[in-house]
């Protein structure tokens, strides 16, 4: 069938047939390869998007169902040539070492952060906890999220001993 | 390369630094195999074995190869190639017999992702089950089916292997040191246990995948999400003969390694189907459950350890049977087997050892790297035994482990005598123990443990690694100048996250003098373009290829000196440069632009001096051996790593259940480059060493299939189970042949993380666990004083997992 959606500011009209997920449809239908598969099962969060302002993992939902939505996704992050304030708490704090969970990890903290603006660490934990790392140890991002925000918890440095 | 310079004196290195990939990778941008097409790319799909160990009667892929869209089916039969590194002993695909559940026998490439799923349920596939055989310790026994009959026949390397054809085992290592009887007849205790683990996925976020192309003329390309493009390239053209100016292999941004993705995988089955389709590039991406049931995993260990102990708490003797799981391959494991004999004892001084380690195939998925190379798993048997020798002695587990602990003048087991500068695995013993408060509550802990009637206990676990790697181990870098000045830096060693090419930058800006944004390191490696690295594994990447970036860095300054000194008319020696050119130091106006010299300088009548300015570093391990076959002794260590880690944790005595409250790793990492990264690696791999710990494990049925495939059954951490607290310090004696004295740590900060869990349990307890991971169950069980029960191998799957499957709902 032939679904309308605006996906990080931009109409697209495409066809599609009823059972691509809207994970593949973002990823072969528009070349947005930024968002990942890492289960294809709504269970590592690696295909993180927003969906009509709530996080979805876009494995779980089929393209036809996102028909008139509004979508995020990260390559509509930056703001224009520079990052955005996620982005750039992630850069500084190291919260990034492959790279592979990082655009659903930033989308569900930019959900979060949407929500509610000085989150605790707990709520940091919470609304990450659906997005799976398996490099970081997730602790530079709480630290990105808190620094960003202003909260404590946002320092953590090597001790030298 | 250590030149004794304080990091205060240093511009970037020991200083905090960015990584070179973060934009890339925040945007979106950086582009993995996994979002690359080719033109006219087909998709290839799998038929997997449903059994552990079968005789494929019969494959009728007739009907598949008529399907729409379909342009190749290749099954074993047709295929007579050997895979492997150490002991080549897999074909790409199933031949007469499968050897493992998931394996796969039958593979179709077609236009489309469907139809090649729709063509793969079209093959027939007639099997005969066979018998498997699933326990290690049950393929020891005389009368067990051979997973490997043909073992006599493979390939391996001789120097180092041992493989005992008619068996199971494939490889056994011998280290023998002094004189055990003598030790334990001079001993006053005698403590003998037995520990064990499962296997456990590395769960890389980014699944296996390849994109082959085998064009005319047996020209190969290979887009691979893999750590090691030489050592893909390398094992492709041995096991098809090809010349290696054929083969190109390119490795872009890679979603996680964690030694998954060492060695060779899914690149020749994709080349197969290529070559069968004429030559269209093929892509083959795993599955979640294909990385847990057809890719390697983590080998599970069973480890008996003996040790005589003399009455003042001096270990005098050390027995020590390692029986490794390899699966139904052990082209990885029997390396795996070998790093961990010759390390067996931990950081321990041990006079009489003997050690002897197997690697045994079963029918089960196979192992391979994975992050610490064995030393997670051994490090639970030996840390844990540390912890019950200690109480059986009736002396505190701390002072135990620093009276027996590694110093300058101890003998390793393979006789190595440590110095000074190898490292100090005290210091790091003693800081972690001091982070947690060891040996007491405080007032703190003392009111919470009154208020949740949670019992807390601490406990401290030491480490050691050093890289496993051919003795020749080699690797380089070539720098070259770009025309403003600016420079690009090559190598091939991989970067697949853990951080290393920021800090090869930090290291090269800091040797040529130049500022750290005039450094580029290139990401998307290339055999064709990039100079040769054997592998990215063993922790050595920073140590070889920071050596070698030295060394091309001075080349290139060299290089640049001679065409200033010819064209400043000044002797070489006279020079000296800062971030933007070379001048002459006792008239410091006459100088010459690093830019104008980068791609050959113009003088001003026209003539040309020079050339393009290059430097090229090559770096090889030195000093180092093969170990004696029959008694382990050698040098097989370019350097050891140490390190320990403090826990704290609250442990509820009725159920099981516990927390950690705190978890303190310190490292010996000679010199941090970058104390971020360094900080990254250490959190990272104590999370990755928690989840080993708690709750990760394959579970298995009695016919061999694996039931827990996928991440609904096989939880790994999430940001919810991370410890109340974490800290993490380094402490830096010089490697004196380290780059700047670093030496490596991306695998350390995972071992020995169990054990220290177990010990904290254990003191706050007396709760005796010898099996990981530990789940609430066995903590339980082993309160009550019930047999542990072997919940990997079971007819009823009822393990479960400390990360609740409560995920939410997302629409």
């Amino acid at each position: 069938m032939r679904i309308k959606l605006t996906v990080n500011g931009l109409a697209y009209e495409r066809e599609c047939a009823e059972h691509v997920t809207l994970l593949r449809f973002l990823r072969e239908g528009l070349g947005l390869t930024g968002t990942k598969e890492g289960c294809g099962m709504g269970e590592c969060g690696a295909c993180t998007v927003i969906l009509n302002g709530r996080a979805v993992n876009s494995c779980m939902v089929l393209a036809v169902e996102a028909d008139g939505a509004v979508i995020s996704t990260i390559e509509g992050e930056a703001q224009g040539p520079s990052l955005s304030d996620i982005q750039k708490a992630f850069e500084k704090h190291h919260a990034v070492q492959c790279g592979f969970c990082t655009p659903g990890m930033v989308m569900s903290v930019k959900e979060l952060l949407a929500d509610n603006g000085k989150p605790g660490v707990d709520e940091v934990k919470e609304a990450i906890e659906g997005n799976f790392c398996r490099c970081t140890g997730y602790v530079q991002i709480v630290e990105a999220v808190m620094d960003l925000t202003g909260r404590p918890g946002g320092k953590g440095e090597l001790e030298h001993v | 390369m250590f030149d004794d310079i304080k990091t205060a004196d240093m511009t970037y290195v020991g200083k905090k630094a960015g990584r070179p990939d973060m934009v890339e990778k925040l945007t979106g941008e950086a582009v993995f195999v996994s979002d690359m097409e080719l033109p006219g790319m087909l998709h290839a799909q799998l038929k997997k074995s449903p059994h552990a160990r079968a005789r494929i009667k019969r494959i009728d892929a007739s009907k598949a190869a008529a399907m729409p869209g379909v342009r190749a089916v290749v099954t074993g039969e047709e295929l007579d190639y050997h895979i492997g590194l150490y002991i080549v002993d897999k074909f790409i695909l199933a031949k007469g017999e499968v050897r493992h559940y998931g394996e796969a026998v039958a593979a179709v490439a077609a236009e489309t992702l469907e139809q090649a799923r729709a063509a793969v349920e079209a093959i027939e596939v007639e099997y005969e089950p066979l018998p498997p055989v699933l326990h290690h310790m049950d393929a020891l026994k005389p009368d067990a089916p051979l997973v490997h009959p043909e073992l006599g026949t493979y390939s391996y390397i001789e120097a180092v292997f041992t493989p005992k054809p008619g068996t199971n085992i494939a490889n056994h290592t011998k280290l023998r040191k002094g004189d055990v009887d003598k030790g334990f007849e001079a001993s006053e205790y005698i403590v003998e246990r037995e520990y064990s683990c499962p296997s456990v996925q590395h769960v890389p976020m980014e699944t296996h995948v390849a994109i082959v192309q085998w064009a005319r003329g047996d020209r190969v390309s290979i887009w691979t999400s893999a750590q090691s493009p030489f050592t893909v390239r390398n094992l492709f053209c041995h096991a098809f003969g090809l010349p290696h100016i054929n083969v190109r292999v390119q490795i872009p941004y890679v979603g996680g390694g964690f030694g998954g993705k060492a060695g060779i995988g899914i690149e020749p089955l994709c080349a197969v189907l290529s070559r069968k389709a004429g030559g269209k590039p093929v892509k083959f991406q795993a599955s979640r459950e294909e990385e847990f049931s057809l890719l390697p995993c983590r080998s599970a260990l069973t480890y008996r350890i003996k040790t005589g102990v003399s009455a003042d708490g001096r270990i005098q003797a050390q027995h020590m049977t390692m029986y490794w799981d390899s699966g139904a391959y052990a082209d990885y494991a029997v390396n795996v087997t070998r790093a961990s004999g010759f390390s067996a004892s931990g950081p321990y001084e041990i006079p009489n050892a003997w050690v002897d380690a197997y690697t045994i195939y079963t029918n089960k998925p196979y192992g391979t790297a994975y992050r610490g190379f064995g030393h997670v798993e051994f490090h639970w048997a030996v840390e844990r035994h540390m912890e019950l020798i200690a109480q059986a002695i009736g002396m505190d587990p701390l002072e135990f482990r620093l009276r027996n602990a590694l110093r300058p003048g101890s003998k390793t087991m393979t006789g190595e005598t440590i110095l000074p500068s190898t490292g100090n695995v005290v210091k790091c013993i003693e800081e972690a123990a001091r982070m947690i408060g060891y040996g007491s509550l405080s007032a703190d802990e003392l009111r919470r443990q009154e208020k949740t009637g949670w019992k807390i206990g601490k406990g401290v676990a030491a480490l050691q690694k050093a890289p496993a790697m051919p003795s020749f181990t080699a690797t380089a870098v070539v720098l070259k100048m770009n025309e403003d000045g600016s420079v690009l830096v090559n190598l091939a060693l991989t970067d697949y996250g853990q951080g290393t090419y920021a800090s090869i930058r930090q290291i090269v800006a800091e040797r040529l003098g130049f500022p750290i944004e005039k450094v580029k390191v290139a990401f998307e490696n290339d055999t064709d373009r990039d100079p040769y690295d054997w592998q990215t594994v063993a922790s050595k990447g920073l140590l070889l290829s920071g050596n070698a970036a030295i060394l091309a860095a001075e080349d290139m300054l060299r290089n640049a000196y001679a065409v200033a000194a010819e064209a400043l008319r000044a002797n070489p020696r006279d020079l000296g440069h800062d971030g933007d050119r070379v001048f002459v130091k006792h008239h410091p106006a006459s100088s010459v632009a690093f830019s104008a010299m980068a791609v050959g300088l113009a003088m001003p009548n026209g003539n040309g001096i020079g050339g393009p300015i290059i430097g090229v570093g090559r770096y090889i391990a030195q000093g180092l051996s093969n170990l004696d076959k029959n008694t382990g002794e050698g040098s097989p260590a370019i350097d050891w790593t140490y390190g320990a880690h403090g826990m704290i944790v609250e442990v509820n005595e009725a159920t099981g259940e516990y927390r950690v409250l705190k978890v303190a790793s310190v490292y010996d990492v000679g010199r941090a480059i970058n104390p971020d990264i360094v900080r990254g690696q250490a959190i990272g791999g104590m999370i990755q060493g928690l989840g080993t710990a708690v709750c990760e494990g394959y579970i298995y049925d009695q016919q061999g299939r694996l039931l827990n495939p996928s991440f609904t059954d096989n939880k790994i951490p999430t940001a919810k189970d991370l410890p109340m607290e974490i800290e993490c310090a380094v402490v830096e004696t010089p490697q004196i042949d380290g780059p700047y004295g670093a030496r490596g740590v991306g695998e350390h900060s995972m071992i020995s993380v169990a054990p220290a869990l177990g010990n904290a349990i254990q003191k706050a307890t007396g709760a005796e666990i010898m099996h990981m991971p530990m789940r609430f169950e066995d903590v339980w069980r082993a309160l009550t004083k019930k047999e542990p029960i072997d919940n990997w191998i079971t007819k009823s799957p009822i393990g479960s997992c400390r990360s609740a499957p409560e995920a939410r709902n997302r629409g």
